[in-house]
């Protein structure tokens, strides 16, 4: 086995834009589950109609990539809006029902080929992210040292990507200390005791699920423009498990816990498809065939999920002094 | 018999000279059962009043009502003269009507402090836009913060300050709630069974604080089982009995009435039937 190749491999996963996406989308649901309570499983579909609306507004519209992002982010707050004022009105767990719904109504909607001249279909769409690339202001060549070595491109998308994370992680922090966070947190502990002390919690509840939600569509662009596609099928329910993920290994309360959780997943994700495969290889593994380790990956990561919510609920940013307390 | 309170004799929906609240044909039904149907009921300002009856009688229905947590089939109510029916619960609240829950809604896991502050009307930092920029809400938190810690030492919460409000005993999250309805400074406070699963050590010190909240000008209602505490501390009982208002008047006068009697205990009240709860001063009555 070649374990400075696994090694480098995962390394490299630390700073992918893969790994920024599912950053911005846990630090987006973070605010929505952590800070306000609100059980989102529809994360993936944030993404997609950010992701979505980026692309559409270049491509069928022809505006510039700029505008065609805010377009992205007004997009995600109206599938917040939609979404919202039916089930924010009713108990939390109708919203989990409704969101995971909607996002796979979404998926399906973006599939049909009755309106595959704007979607494209199954077949998703291309060649949106022009201005982006043409606006790279590093030279050809290979810039890092180490695992950490990166064409001009590729340079380029991380920095950006881990720039937007770096404003979205002090804008949440900055909310949180406020006020307006406390109120949050008041409505996650329990709403009618908000609500009798003055607070429209209805409204509260509908800014925590667009701001969430813009910082996952953004998450969703940053994914579609590395990739240079967005395809429906990208953005299924393992999408939005996968930020759960994140968002539980980091501390669903939290800054750091999305950035540090999206990291370690992905490093982790990396060095056992590395480990397995090897072992596979080497003939360690006889029941098992390579193609088989990529789906064995996320049997283990279905069992570390449930594992942390057993074992530390808090994950690994959470405060254990809130732990000590059940509900 | 005369009063200060009511106009005229005490009687089931008797007007009185400065009514706060002013309730008419409120009905609630659930499914066939009719929970609430008071025709009309007022409750006098600057008084304590106890809402008392026996399990299902509507009390807590008729809080939810009031306080616009639920919706009536029919029925208006005013509050200083403004119409409340279909107002939403967290305007009610602003209006200065603020309730508390009979099983006790302390938000756990934010520190008692964050509970205190939480309670105050206004601070600005609680829109969106403003709430980015700390200079413009830390001159109002820091005002909050001292009334907070003011009414935390009024209510021996003082050391626990820091702590979440999950660490607290029953009774303190009881005191805590209470407190925290303070913070607002409203008109009329709701208490919905605040003596229900209190230590009886801390029952002596929040009826002082409940007798406090009269002499600072503050309206009380408040639902309770606790004959002892309606007895001591009430200017005026409403009794209630499968939703309607059966009787009103000073506590010592509805205690004697037959109505009461009756809703309590049953028509056989002149059986005997061993010790009666309510006969015996300082013992719950339900």
């Amino acid at each position: 086995m070649d374990w400075l190749n696994i090694g480098s491999l995962a390394l490299g996963e630390l700073f992918s834009p893969f790994t920024a996406t599912f950053i911005l989308c846990a630090l987006g649901l973070s605010v929505h589950f952590g800070y306000t309570g609100l059980l989102n499983f529809g994360q993936a579909a944030f993404a997609a109609v950010g992701a979505y609306g980026m692309a559409i507004s270049v491509l069928t519209f022809g505006l510039p990539l700029g505008l065609g992002v805010l377009i992205g982010l007004l997009a995600s707050a109206v599938f917040a809006v939609i979404l919202g004022i039916p089930t924010l009105r009713l108990r939390a767990d109708y919203l989990a029902i409704v969101t995971i719904a909607a996002s796979e109504v979404f998926r399906y909607f973006m599939t049909t080929i009755g309106f595959a001249k704007v979607t494209g279909g199954s077949n998703g769409l291309s060649q949106f992210g022009e201005d982006f690339w043409a606006a790279n202001p590093f030279a050809e060549g290979t810039y890092g040292f180490g695992p950490f070595m990166y064409r001009a491109d590729e340079l380029w998308i991380r920095l950006v990507a881990f720039s937007i994370i770096a404003l979205g992680a002090v804008f949440v922090w900055l909310l949180m200390r406020s006020p307006w966070g406390r109120v949050l947190k008041g409505i996650r502990e329990d709403e009618d005791a908000v609500r009798s002390l003055g607070k429209n919690v209805f409204a509260y509840k509908l800014q925590a699920l667009i701001i969430g939600g813009a910082l996952a569509a953004l998450g969703g662009m940053v994914f579609v423009v590395n990739l240079s596609n967005v395809q429906p099928q990208s953005w299924g329910t393992t999408f939005t498990f996968m930020i759960w993920t994140v968002l539980l290994l980091g501390g669903a309360a939290t800054i750091l816990g999305p950035i540090v959780g999206g990291m370690v997943f992905f490093v982790l994700l990396s060095v056992t498809q590395g480990i397995m495969s090897g072992l596979v290889e080497i003939g360690a593994l006889p029941f098992l065939t390579l193609p088989q380790v990529g789906q064995i990956r996320f049997l283990l990561i279905g069992l570390a999920l449930m594992l942390l919510v057993i074992f530390r609920p808090q994950g690994i940013f959470g405060n254990k002094k809130e732990l000590q307390f059940n509900g | 018999m005369a009063n200060e309170i009511s106009i005229g004799a005490a009687a089931p929906g008797c007007k009185k000279v400065d009514p706060i609240l002013v309730a008419d044909n409120v009905m609630r039904q659930f499914g066939g059962l009719t929970a609430v149907n008071v025709e009309h009921v007022e409750i006098p300002r600057g008084q304590i009043t106890a809402l008392i009856g026996p399990n299902g009688a509507g009390k807590t229905t008729f809080f939810n009502l009031l306080t616009g947590f639920d919706k009536p089939n029919t029925g208006s109510w005013t509050f200083e003269g403004k119409n409340l029916a279909g107002v939403a619960s967290y305007k009610v609240a602003r209006l200065g009507m603020i309730r508390t829950f009979q099983l006790t809604k302390a938000l756990s896991l934010l520190t008692v402090l964050e509970n205190m502050r939480l309670g105050a009307q206004n601070q600005p930092g609680e829109n969106f836009l403003r709430a980015l920029i700390r200079p413009l809400w830390s001159k109002h938190e820091a005002a909050i913060t001292v009334k907070a810690d003011d009414l935390l030492k009024r209510f021996k919460l003082d050391a626990k300050r820091e702590d979440y409000a999950a660490g607290l005993s029953g009774g303190q999250r009881k005191l805590l709630e209470m407190a925290r309805a303070l913070m607002s400074e409203p008109k009329l406070v709701m208490l919905d069974e605040p003596m229900a699963g209190v230590n009886p050590a801390l029952t002596q010190s929040l009826l002082d604080h409940i007798k406090d909240l009269k002499k600072n000008g503050t309206t009380v209602l408040f639902v309770e089982h606790d004959m002892h505490m309606v007895r001591h501390i009430s200017d005026w009982v409403i009794v209630m009995a499968e939703g309607k208002v059966v009787a009103e008047g000073p506590p010592a006068q509805v205690m004697k009435d037959p109505a009461v009697i009756d809703a309590y205990l049953g028509a056989h009240a002149d059986t005997d039937l061993g010790t009666v709860a309510i006969n015996v001063p300082g013992k719950a009555g339900n």
